[in-house]
């Protein structure tokens, strides 16, 4: 069997995965890369509006403590701090960082990389490239590991004598020595055949779940296999009831329903109207928002130009609001004629501003939808677009609970809390991909032996299994039925009674998926590929659905419609899931959030944060803040 | 609204397949990799085909549909008749691996065969400043997906194997052109676009910029004021050519 030696082993290589690689490479480490796709081909370029920085280059307003508050707020302060704090701080000088490697970011008339507005950021912060950032990330990240190998050569005569990408390979084990990690295995799509990688330290970058769902803006990628991975090999996921619905993907024709229309729409005018033709957004501007955002159409119109005498048009609230809104507002019957709403940039920009400022946007619609953007308004409606959690990691190192196992992006949890701002994700990718590649090299760096390779035997007959079955259940329709359930019971609104029968639906996919076999044999064969992604997805649902069930209040991307409200004390609470390592079944525990830092809690004022918190936080509060005047 | 409509798929591994004969079910707004996925799902399960975004956003669906390289999720099953037969096979210029499957690791070896992003020294990050203007050019060759459709298309290679060798197609002379245009690049890329890329056997009959799904203007925005640049040091005569027939 194929077997390599490295001493990081990355899996994923969207903007995380390749970050973490560059670091760990630039630490000296021998570092694989193991993707599904072909390089450069992740999740990541589709992201679409940009990285949130506090560089502060539109508003010189803007610094790290803002975009740390508006983070908070957006995540509905269930966010770990620590995370939101590194990330606020740090996310400008990785975007700077991109820059000297060779990425174009669009610019200000001073020459500085410009920034746009977004949904919950105070100021226009999205480092961006019209409406293709992420693949402007992607594509720099990717010349960058080529850059590298370009040294490597220069200096030993082989490209990958220090960084090698193992493109279309998938891994379906992590494996282990007494407790810690000491490699995985997996399997080149094109050939079938096996593969080992002998390595003390894993950084799981897998991306997200979304095909778990009908409709959603995810690849076919996402099948949630970093998160599967993590909880077999025995690490715990967290916030897995917080998934994000986009408010805004395509809802015609139904083949491409779920496709991403960026918030950047928005961002630079676009609104939203019911088929009454209404601004329906300014009757849904919560409570804890209220005093931030315009109340008048007049008030939101003039705040694109006025910022410091104005308040921003609710359009641009938190995405978790605009999906329930539109949600709402269809249900209520004032929907479009194909079931979403209206989002018209069309009678807001001049036709060639929007073709400059949303290039894609206008040759999604015009190739996919015959509908020019420019002289018509969108159909749109909530997409499954990203799950805030994931792996529960140490916020400064990315290290899971299992010794030599790491993870960065949206496979990771807490840094976004209950709802992940716009921009955030590619920020988080670059921060924390960065932060997990040190942590695993100095990881690697404390080891005094190497552990030792075990498991591949069990790995390969769970692998082989699906194409030895002479017969037995079709993956395409297991598949479909998983994302049927999941999309109309465990959806944006959900009740005890419908994610219970879920979870039903999911115990006894779990069976049949014992018995899938796969047609054809090892060479490229999607249908087989397929059989093995499914342990992972049907895993992460069983996640989600039990975690939503057990938490009895709305918050974020989580809205049960028999607990309408939010609940301080839930805000403590964080629900953690584990599974034993043939992933039987979930166990789901609560776990309290630690109390922030002193120094962050009082960067807020106390009435907004009694909006959120119990009583007995808002006295540690009252404390700390007394502290900090007695020093200054 | 739905119909059936009749496919013709490139089938098998390695150097050998067959074109296979389906009838499948199509519904209103649906794309070729939709038909593709319909086949898969209830006919042939394992029937090889790349992508991922279903957005044309990636460039992982490259294929040739009725003999022109598309990207299977860009194009609209109303584009054609109910009554055609829809012929759908591998791109031509790479090896195929399995089914639409193909062997695209020349395009890998020829990104790093390309000098990477070389700023100058005294630069630190952060500190960058460069006007919209002249970051644009370069801009629009980075909207590239990467499909590697153009390097199918490009005849220098299509049914020319002795070429790969000394020729980077259409996409990575590309690439020279973009850093060379670059405002922070200082590395000086000319000869050996000429001498190590091929640039020379661009004879301009832009098949590259025809096939791109980004639109990206290859011959005339990248090739063509490459070549111009390389020609302060050596003649070529397609450029004379090129200026006499398009006139930039």
């Amino acid at each position: 069997m194929e077997r390599h030696e490295y001493d990081v082993v990355v899996i994923g290589a969207g903007g995380a995965g390749l970050r973490a690689a560059i670091e760990a490479r630039q630490q000296g480490k021998r570092t694989a890369i193991i993707c599904k796709s072909l390089f450069g081909k992740a999740h990541t370029v589709m992201a679409e509006g940009g990285a949130a920085a506090a560089m502060g280059n539109v508003n010189s307003d803007d610094n790290w403590m803002v975009h740390f508050r508006d983070t908070m707020r957006g995540g509905k302060f269930l966010n770990n701090w620590r995370m939101a704090e590194l990330h606020a701080k740090e996310a400008p000088d990785r975007v700077w960082e991109l820059e000297a490697w060779g990425a174009l970011f669009d610019r200000t008339k001073d020459g500085k990389i410009s920034q746009r507005n977004f949904g919950g950021h105070e100021y226009p912060r999205l480092a961006h490239v019209g409406d293709r950032t992420g693949l402007e990330m992607i594509r720099t990240l990717q010349q960058r590991v080529v850059a590298l190998q370009q040294e490597d050569f220069a200096v030993h005569g082989d490209y990958e004598a220090y960084i090698k990408v193992f493109a279309e390979c998938t891994v379906t084990r992590l494996l282990k020595d007494d407790g810690a990690i000491s490699g995985a295995f997996a399997y080149w799509r094109e050939t079938g055949k096996f593969i080992v990688f002998d390595a003390p330290a894993v950084v799981l970058a897998t991306g997200g779940i979304g095909k778990s769902y009908v409709v959603t803006s995810n690849s076919w990628e996402y099948t949630g296999d970093g998160h599967a991975l993590a909880l077999l090999a025995g690490a715990q996921l967290i916030n897995m009831e917080f998934i994000q619905f986009h408010p805004t993907g395509m809802v015609w024709p139904p083949s491409v329903r779920g496709i991403l229309v960026t918030e950047s729409v928005r961002g630079d005018g676009g609104v939203l109207r019911n088929s009454l033709g209404e601004r329906f957004m300014f009757n849904y501007v919560p409570d804890v928002f209220k005093d931030k955002y315009a109340t008048s159409e007049e008030e939101g119109d003039r705040w694109y130009t006025d910022q410091a005498n104005n308040r921003r048009p609710p359009e641009l609230l938190p995405r978790d609001e605009v999906a329930r809104a539109i949600n709402a507002e269809v249900k209520a019957g004032r929907g479009s004629p194909q079931g979403g709403v209206f989002l018209d940039v069309s009678s807001r920009l001049p036709a060639a501003e929007i073709i400059k400022r949303l290039p894609s946007m206008h040759h999604q619609f015009k190739e996919l939808a015959d509908v020019d953007i420019t002289k018509e308004p969108m159909q749109v409606g909530p997409t499954c677009h990203y799950i805030m959690g994931g792996v529960e990691v140490d916020a400064d190192t990315g290290a899971a609970s299992v010794p030599g196992l790491f993870a960065a992006g949206e496979v990771s949890g807490g840094m976004h809390g209950s709802n992940r701002l716009g921009g955030n994700s590619l920020s988080d990718l670059l921060v924390f991909g960065r932060r997990a590649g040190a942590g695993a090299s100095q990881y690697v760096d404390g080891l005094t032996r190497r552990p030792a390779v075990t498991g591949v035997e069990e790995a390969m007959a769970e692998a082989v299994a699906p194409l030895e079955r002479g017969g037995g259940e079709n993956p395409y329709e297991l598949h479909h039925e998983l994302q049927r359930t999941m999309n109309e019971l465990v959806g944006i609104i959900r009740k005890a009674g419908e994610v219970g029968d879920a979870l039903d639906v999911v115990e006894k996919l779990k069976e049949r998926a014992h018995n899938t076999a796969s047609t054809g044999g090892k060479i490229y064969n999607p249908g087989w590929h397929l059989a093995l992604d499914l342990r992972n997805m049907l895993l992460v649902s069983e996640c989600v659905a039990k975690a939503a069930l057990i938490r009895e209040e709305s918050r974020g991307g989580h809205t049960r419609d028999d607990y309408p409200g939010m609940s301080p004390d839930w805000r403590r609470k964080l629900l953690v899931c584990s599974a034993p390592p043939d992933g039987s079944e979930v166990t789901v525990v609560e776990k309290e959030q630690p109390s922030m830092r002193d120094d962050l809690i009082t960067l807020f004022d106390r009435g907004e944060l009694s909006k959120y918190v119990t009583e007995d936080e808002l006295a540690e509060y009252d404390a700390a803040l007394a502290a900090k005047k007695r020093e200054s | 609204m739905g119909y059936k409509a009749k496919f013709r798929v490139w089938r098998g591994e390695g150097g050998d397949g067959k074109l296979e004969d389906f009838t499948v079910e199509v519904n209103e707004g649906e794309v070729v990799l939709d038909v593709i996925h319909r086949l898969q799902a209830t006919q042939a399960p394992d029937l090889a085909v790349r992508w991922n975004c279903k957005a044309g956003k990636c460039g992982s669906c490259s294929m040739e549909i009725n003999g022109k390289p598309r990207l299977g999720c860009m194009t609209r099953m109303s584009t054609f008749e109910e009554a055609d037969t829809i012929t759908v096979t591998p791109m031509r210029t790479f090896p195929v691996i399995k089914d639409l499957v193909c062997d695209v690791s020349f395009n890998y070896q020829k990104a790093r065969e390309i000098p990477s992003f070389t700023p100058p020294a005294d630069v630190r990050p952060g500190e960058y400043r460069m006007q919209q203007i002249d970051v644009e050019r370069s801009q629009e060759f980075r909207k590239c997906i990467e499909c590697f459709m153009c390097n199918n298309v490009c005849h220098v290679i299509r049914d020319h194997e002795e070429n790969k060798t000394n020729f980077a197609g259409p996409r990575f002379l590309m690439r020279i052109a973009e850093l060379d245009m670059h405002p922070y690049d200082v590395a000086d890329r000319k000869d050996a676009a000429q001498e190590e890329h091929g640039l020379g056997y661009c004879n301009i009959t832009k098949c590259c910029t025809e096939v791109c799904p980004e639109h990206i203007k290859i011959t005339d925005n990248a090739l063509i004021p490459m070549k111009e640049r390389v020609v302060d040091r050596k003649y070529d005569p397609l450029v004379w050519l090129g200026n006499k027939i398009f006139r930039r």
